[in-house]
């Protein structure tokens, strides 16, 4: 019994790291580098929809808040491409990684300054609720998180597998060059990917808001998400997804049955050992590029 | 009036000057070719006309309009596709997908293009299902070229289409270039190496060397100057005139 609670558990708490890993991968596709500031969108993602939903700021319903901080995420997502990261287009990798560190100094400052330093509960239907299946208990929140999760990835790989715009965003992350060829407007694509990366950090946030507090220093488990994306080989969203899980699901075990810190190690001590057997990631494709 | 003119046009790479001063006309219909040896400039030329680089002086006019250093999706909705050196497909789309993507910039009717480019390569559309990477160099040339006319060009750039192919599929392919241009009324802006083959397909020509344009004219007044056969034909020469060649200069110069 208990063994399936920590798996259910550890499955939903990994479908927000896998979230969050899907954001990495999106953005290093388009922009050829790391976000590190992917884990302070999800934060950023998750106080905007507190201040739609909490009674004591707009107290709008749950679900309009949702899309509507969602359609926020996507502005400021889409915004921080056209006018910063673009202004570094060219450079080496890692002027990104620097680039998006300092962009996440400023999304939890910005964050601390409107919603405070303090833990706060975005007010959802979910919070407290629980399901009982044959003797388990399941909280909602869970079930909820691994329903949106799966939702969310199924409506991602549609539109990258059958919209026009998801083929020309694939397209530019193999040829960049070809894309520009074809006439694919590559940087308003790459715009794009950042916003659509910013609405899904914040379904991440919201659901890890449903589970707990939120304060504006939440956005470091993007640390673990990103463990999750090089597990998963950086370059695949299903492969995110399930580096994500992995860790979600190794961690609480890890904690309950070894010893010591082992548990908080778990997921860098995978990623470690994915990286130094496996180097293109656990669900690489195994394939050679004809030349 | 031309259907497109370059009048001046200066290129660089950073510091280095590419073109320096290129004007050439191409006329609706015509099969228009660029020669040059390696570093001559052409593909720097192909693209600055199709805005992947900017010009830093002169006039690029397609169509009436002035395109010089516009966005290479605005240069594609006009009717000017680049199919360019080295291919340049989508190693990991399958090879209609890539087809698909060449008409981007436009909405309705892929399905008969798609039609059309299987008509003319019916190998293509054997593969269709098949990722781009893993067709061989002649197919691979074959996808870039359909994948240009997927966006009904009115101007076809043509970089080098028989790099890296067999005598056999250069001629293949040179064929279906001349078919497309009399079939389907598309004008071709084409850049060889091989003068020989070049010179057979089109109209007239242009020879580019260091980033000038030093001799132009009609293909058949090209085919028989004695420096193009000299230095682009590689005329067989008896010794003596073989001796005397690397005396010769070129009386352009
Ligand atoms: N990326 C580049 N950076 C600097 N110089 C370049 C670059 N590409 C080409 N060049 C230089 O520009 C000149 C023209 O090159 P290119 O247009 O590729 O010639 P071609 O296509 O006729 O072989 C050459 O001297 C080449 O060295
Ligand atoms: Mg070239």
């Amino acid at each position: 019994m208990e063994v399936l609670q920590l798996l259910v558990g550890g499955i939903a708490s990994g479908c927000i790291y896998g979230l969050v890993a899907l954001g990495f991968v999106l953005i290093y596709k388009a922009s050829e580098g790391v976000n590190f500031a992917q884990g302070d969108m999800m934060m950023l993602g998750a106080f905007i929809a507190l201040g739609f939903a909490n009674t004591d700021q707009m107290g709008l319903p749950f679900g309009l808040a949702v899309l509507l901080a969602m359609a926020t995420m996507f502005v400021i997502g889409y915004g921080i491409e056209r006018t910063v990261v673009r202004q570094i287009f060219g450079q080496p990798q890692f002027a990104l990684v620097i680039l998006t560190i300092a962009l996440g100094f400023v999304l939890r400052f910005v964050a601390g300054s409107i919603w405070g330093y303090t833990p706060l509960v975005l007010e959802t239907p979910l919070a407290g609720r629980n399901l009982q299946f044959a003797g388990i208990v399941v909280s909602l929140s869970d079930i909820v998180t691994i329903i949106a999760t799966l939702a969310l990835t199924l409506l991602l790989w549609l539109f990258f597998a059958f919209s026009r715009l998801g083929l020309a965003a694939k397209a530019s992350s193999q040829n960049q060059m070809a894309a520009y060829i074809v006439g694919i407007p590559v940087k308003r694509v790459h715009s794009l990917i950042w916003g659509l990366s910013g609405a899904v950090a914040t379904v991440a946030g919201v659901l890890y808001a449903s589970k707990g507090t939120i304060d504006p220093n939440i956005g470091l488990l993007g640390i673990k998400a990103f463990a999750a994306a090089v597990i998963g080989g950086m370059g695949s969203l299903p492969g995110a997804l399930m580096g994500g899980i992995l860790i979600g699901v190794v961690e609480p075990f890890a904690s309950r049955y070894l010893p010591g810190e082992i548990g908080l190690m778990s997921p860098y001590i995978i990623m470690l050992f994915v990286l130094t057997t496996r180097p293109g990631g656990l669900f690489s494709q195994v394939r050679m590029k004809k030349v | 009036m031309s259907m497109l003119y370059l009048r001046n046009i200066e290129t660089y790479y950073g510091a280095i000057m590419a073109l320096r001063g290129v004007s050439l006309d191409v006329d609706e219909g015509e099969i228009v070719t660029i020669l040059g040896a390696n570093g001559a400039g052409k593909t720097t030329l192909m693209k600055t006309v199709a805005g992947l680089m900017q010009p830093e002086k002169g006039e690029i006019n397609f169509l009436g309009d002035q395109i010089g250093g516009a966005e290479p999706d605005v240069v594609v909705r006009k009717g000017l596709s680049l199919v360019p050196e080295g291919r340049e497909i989508f190693p990991n789309l399958t090879v209609e997908e890539n087809l698909r993507i060449g008409a981007f910039t436009r909405k309705g009717g892929v399905r008969d293009d798609l039609d059309l480019v299987y008509s003319y390569f019916p190998v293509l559309r054997e593969r269709r299902r098949q990722e781009a990477g893993f067709l061989s160099g002649g197919q691979q040339q074959m996808l870039a070229i359909g994948r240009g006319l997927m966006a009904r060009p009115k101007l076809m750039l043509l970089d080098e289409p028989s790099l890296g192919l067999s005598p056999l599929l250069t001629e293949e392919i040179f064929d279906i270039i001349s078919r497309l241009n009399a079939e389907q009324g598309v004008t071709m802006l084409l850049v060889e190496q091989n003068a020989h083959i070049a010179l057979l397909t089109a109209h007239k020509g242009y020879v580019l060397e260091m980033g000038r344009v030093v001799m132009a004219g009609s293909a058949e007044m090209l085919r028989n100057s004695e420096d193009i056969q000299d230095f682009y034909l590689g005329r067989s020469e008896n010794t003596q005139r073989g001796q005397q060649r690397w005396k010769r200069r070129k009386t352009w110069r």
